[in-house]
């Protein structure tokens, strides 16, 4: 066999980028089991299983090698974003469906890994929510905040055979999102200081979701230090995200929210720096990683607040990534030695 | 102190520079056999002088240069030409070379040289002395030395107003120039203060990586004992900073344009091993016939070799003592270098470098993954490239696109390789795409000139068509004309006497005797009329006869 040179490379995988991206997604998942049981688990377990099936079944249909692919982790990271931006408590075949979908058409059948134009969680996350609202609004009330409480076997029964316990309403175990509490609130013409001083709402954002974003964080800081991603995306969308909620909430403080309760509701912060950092879906130039982030701000504020959906991230996602091909394009850098020059 | 510069991008490799620099540069025992490539250097090959069969002296020109760009090659010692041949070289392409096979006699018997007084000489004597003593560019590129101290054509106001003497060697495991700065740092410098009276260049800068601390030193005290106002400048270790177009704008933070030479921003560079064989050529009158080589890698006892040009690569190696577990021999570092084919090929002027490997050393690459468009490789290209698009180009065999996004200019350094996690050999990708562009536009170019051929034939012939209507119709006018002159003047009594002569003569064939036939006639005829009736009765009867 002819080698090449380079003869010696850094020992950097696909398999263990992906893994640190895992492994980053921990603290936030921890805090979650923390705050809101260990559902999640459960989902998260069914949305791998289904991924890693999924994706085996569809390498096998396009006649690729199995093992390589399966152990790039790839497929884990869309699961487990699929599982967390979903309710944990929904039905078993809800997280099966959606990652299913997101492995077979968004990722393989645009050509699979590093080919996908978008991003498969959120691709996946948007047909569930288009196709399923009312199974998308199951989530469970953080500990505390729920008429009743369901021990872990309660949930999984209800998760794999619909069955609650006796006299237990689903009313009583799951509730809307502070999101989505706030928007449907201040249409009802709720003041804001009324709606914030339910219980379901924390210090920033909601109880318990508040600081599983937070948990997020922490993740990101772990993917900034090891170089997994680069301040590009998360600065300028959480930058975007604050500027554009700020002005309205300076203009309008009784109609709109503070930027920070912006940042720590729904997937903003998972957003910001595992979803649109995703590298497939998202641009390759410094510059370009900058316009996508400020675009995708911009837009999940806007769904958010003057949208039809309580959260914003997916489709401001999904639809940021319909631009890469020409943002690249428009932000080529400048080459060594020429001035100006653009392709 | 002076300002430092960065250019984008850069690794940094583990160095693996110590293991070679453990004792000082040995010298080479002559090896039984010499194999001397006539081509060691960028351009065309050299035109061999000897035969084989003739005895040579140590430094004889056995090979002149021929061409524009091309240098000379001379015996590395005294001995007996055995052959002038094709044999293998190492070469990617595994292609055989023209070589002279030298038997050395041992006795390494000089032929007359002496020192050149350069202060007092032309120029381009000079130049034309360094090309027939075979210096060539020792940093990798081998390029004739001499056409980089040419003056500058077009540019009468500029001049170089920078010489950049590179010593940053900054592929891993080389040492050799480290070494040759350590031990034979005065004769780099007074090199390098020939090359500057050459050039009539200003300022000289010496750049070195910070790992190098002993050659640092060396070169100081060399350049303070010298005299010379030249400056040894310190850089930081990254790779590949010792590409040309990296160092001099670390060192003058200017950038050599796309397409252009350093000269153009009236800057040169060389290597200071290049300095170190122009100090010898012109002050010991002594051409190019050895080369410090670093053997290291997989082997007991690595270090730096004097080592004549021409010598097989085994004898180094074995020289060396490689491991039992050595599968393969690199050529260059493992950066840039390549893996030999064979060892049976003889060192030149560009090999810096063996490296002794072994898959515990050089773990082979996994299998490739497709491009997850993480950025690393643009990260790390030092000439500001995005690499995941031009592979994506070259794969598609999109090379126009290629092209437009500045496929030229890569450098081939493989940082981006060399970070990539899928394990993609891009640079090889970039090398296709590179190679099949050159072939297309010199397929290009030949059917152009084909077809300029062709289309000027067409009109040659055209044109000659044209020509030859043209002369007709000029005859043709002429003949008109001078008949119509002589309509208009009386017709030529001899015409006139023609005429009627030939009217009397027709007159005189007309037929006779077919009106008034004598009775003879008559009855010949007749008897004739007889016969050819009975003929024709004859004739019927005997179709009748056959119907029945």
């Amino acid at each position: 066999m002819a080698l090449f040179s380079p003869f010696v490379s850094k020992p950097d995988t696909v398999s263990r980028i992906m893994f640190k991206v895992l492994l980053a997604l921990v603290p936030g998942i921890a805090l979650y089991v923390w705050y809101y049981g260990p559902a999640i688990l459960v989902s998260l377990t069914l949305a791998s299983l289904t991924a890693l099936g999924t994706e085996a079944l569809m390498l096998k249909l396009r006649n690729r090698p199995i093992a390589p692919f399966l152990k790039d982790n790839s497929a884990l990271v869309t699961g487990w974003l699929l599982a967390l931006s979903i309710p944990s408590l929904a039905p078993w075949w809800l997280i099966v469906v959606g990652t299913a979908f997101s492995i077979a058409i968004v990722k393989h059948l645009y050509g699979g890994l590093g080919n996908n134009p978008f991003s498969p969680a959120m691709a996946g996350f948007a047909v569930l929510i288009i196709s399923f609202p009312v199974q998308m609004t199951q989530w469970i009330s953080p500990h505390g905040l729920g008429a009743v409480e369901l021990g872990f076997l309660e949930q999984l029964e209800y998760i794999f055979l619909g069955v609650l316990p006796p006299n237990v309403s689903l009313d009583a175990i799951t509730m809307a999102t502070p999101l989505d509490t706030l928007k449907t609130r201040l249409h009802l013409e709720e003041p804001i200081k009324q709606i914030f001083a339910m219980p379901i709402y924390g210090r920033l954002a909601g109880q318990g979701s508040e600081m599983v974003s937070l948990g997020f964080v922490l993740g990101g800081f772990y993917l900034l230090a090891t170089r997994v991603i680069t301040w590009h995306i998360p600065v300028v969308f959480l930058g975007t995200l604050f500027a554009v909620a700020g002005i309205f909430h300076l203009a309008d403080p009784l109609h709109y929210a503070a930027p920070l309760f912006h940042w720590f509701s729904g997937a903003a912060l998972l957003g910001a720096f595992f979803i649109l950092t995703d590298p497939v879906t998202s641009p390759t130039t410094y510059k370009g990683k900058l316009i996508y982030a400020a675009g995708a701000g911009l837009l999940t504020y806007l769904i958010r607040v003057f949208g039809n959906f309580p959260d914003g991230v997916a489709f401001a996602t999904l639809l940021m990534n319909l631009c890469v091909p020409l943002i690249v394009l428009y932000t080529q850098p400048r080459v060594f030695g020429k001035k100006g020059e653009r392709p | 102190m002076r300002t430092l510069y960065q250019f984008h991008g850069g690794i940094h490799p583990t160095g693996n520079k110590t293991q070679s620099t453990q004792c000082p540069i040995a010298r080479m025992p002559l090896p039984s056999r010499l194999v001397i490539p006539f081509r060691q250097h960028a351009g065309e090959s050299a035109k061999p002088l000897v035969r084989a069969g003739d005895r040579v002296l140590k430094g004889q020109l056995i090979g002149m240069p021929d061409g524009f760009v091309s240098s000379a090659v001379h015996a590395s010692t005294s001995g007996t030409i055995a052959a002038i041949d094709m044999q293998p070289i190492a070469h990617p392409s595994g292609m055989p070379d023209l070589c002279a096979t030298l038997i050395p006699d041992g006795r390494e018997e000089w032929v007359p040289h002496a020192a050149v007084d350069y202060l007092g000489s032309d120029p381009a004597e000079l130049r034309q002395y360094l090309r027939l003593s075979g210096v060539v560019g020792l940093g990798g590129a081998v390029f004739p030395c001499d056409l980089k101290l040419r003056p500058l054509r077009g540019h009468p106001n500029r001049s170089i107003c920078t010489l950049i003497l590179n010593g940053a060697e900054c592929e891993p495991y080389i040492t050799c120039d480290d070494m040759l700065m350590r031990e034979r740092a005065a004769e780099i410098v007074q090199g390098a203060e020939m090359l500057r009276f050459m050039l009539e260049a200003g300022e000289v800068l010496i750049g070195i990586e910070d790992n190098k601390p002993e050659a640092i030193a060396a070169m100081r005290q060399a350049v303070t004992d010298s005299g010379l106002p030249f400056e040894v400048i310190v850089v930081p270790t990254i790779y590949p900073s010792g590409s040309a177009k990296q160092l001099i704008r670390i060192l003058t933070g200017l950038e050599v344009p796309s397409g252009k030479l350093p000269t153009d921003i009236g800057v040169q560079c060389f290597n200071i091993a290049t300095s170190y064989s122009v100090y010898r050529a012109l002050a010991h009158g002594e051409p190019l016939l050895s080369r410090i080589v670093t053997v290291t890698g997989n082997v007991r006892q690595a270090q730096n070799l004097e080592v004549l040009l021409g010598t097989p690569v085994q004898e180094l190696i074995a020289l060396g003592e490689a491991l039992p577990d050595t599968n393969r021999y690199i050529m260059g570092g493992p950066m840039m270098g390549m893996e030999l084919a064979s060892t049976d090929v003889p060192l030149v002027k560009a090999g810096n470098c063996i490296i002794a490997a072994s898959d515990k050393l050089f773990p082979p690459a996994p299998p490739a993954l497709p491009c997850i468009r993480c950025t690393r490789c643009a990260q790390a290209c030092p000439a500001d490239l995005q690499p995941m698009d031009l592979y994506w180009f070259a794969q598609s065999r999109d090379f126009g696109k290629a092209q437009a996004f500045s496929l030229f200019d890569c450098i081939e350094c493989g940082s981006c390789s060399y970070v990539c996690p899928s394990h993609i050999p891009l640079v090889q990708y970039f090398q296709f795409a590179k190679s099949e562009i050159r072939a297309r536009e010199q397929e290009k170019k030949a059917a152009d000139h084909a077809r300029e051929r062709h289309e000027f034939r067409e009109y040659r012939f055209e044109r000659e068509k044209q020509e030859k209507a043209e002369k007709l119709a000029a005859k043709e006018r002429a003949v008109r004309e001078a008949v119509a002159a002589s309509a208009a003047t009386s017709p030529q009594p001899e015409i006139q006497a023609a005429i009627d002569r030939a009217k009397e003569q027709a007159a005189t064939v007309e037929p006779k005797n077919t009106d008034n036939p004598t009775p003879q006639q008559q009855s010949e005829i007749a008897g004739i009329e007889a016969q050819r009736e009975h003929i024709r009765e004859l004739a019927k009867s005997s179709v009748e006869h056959t119907k029945d």
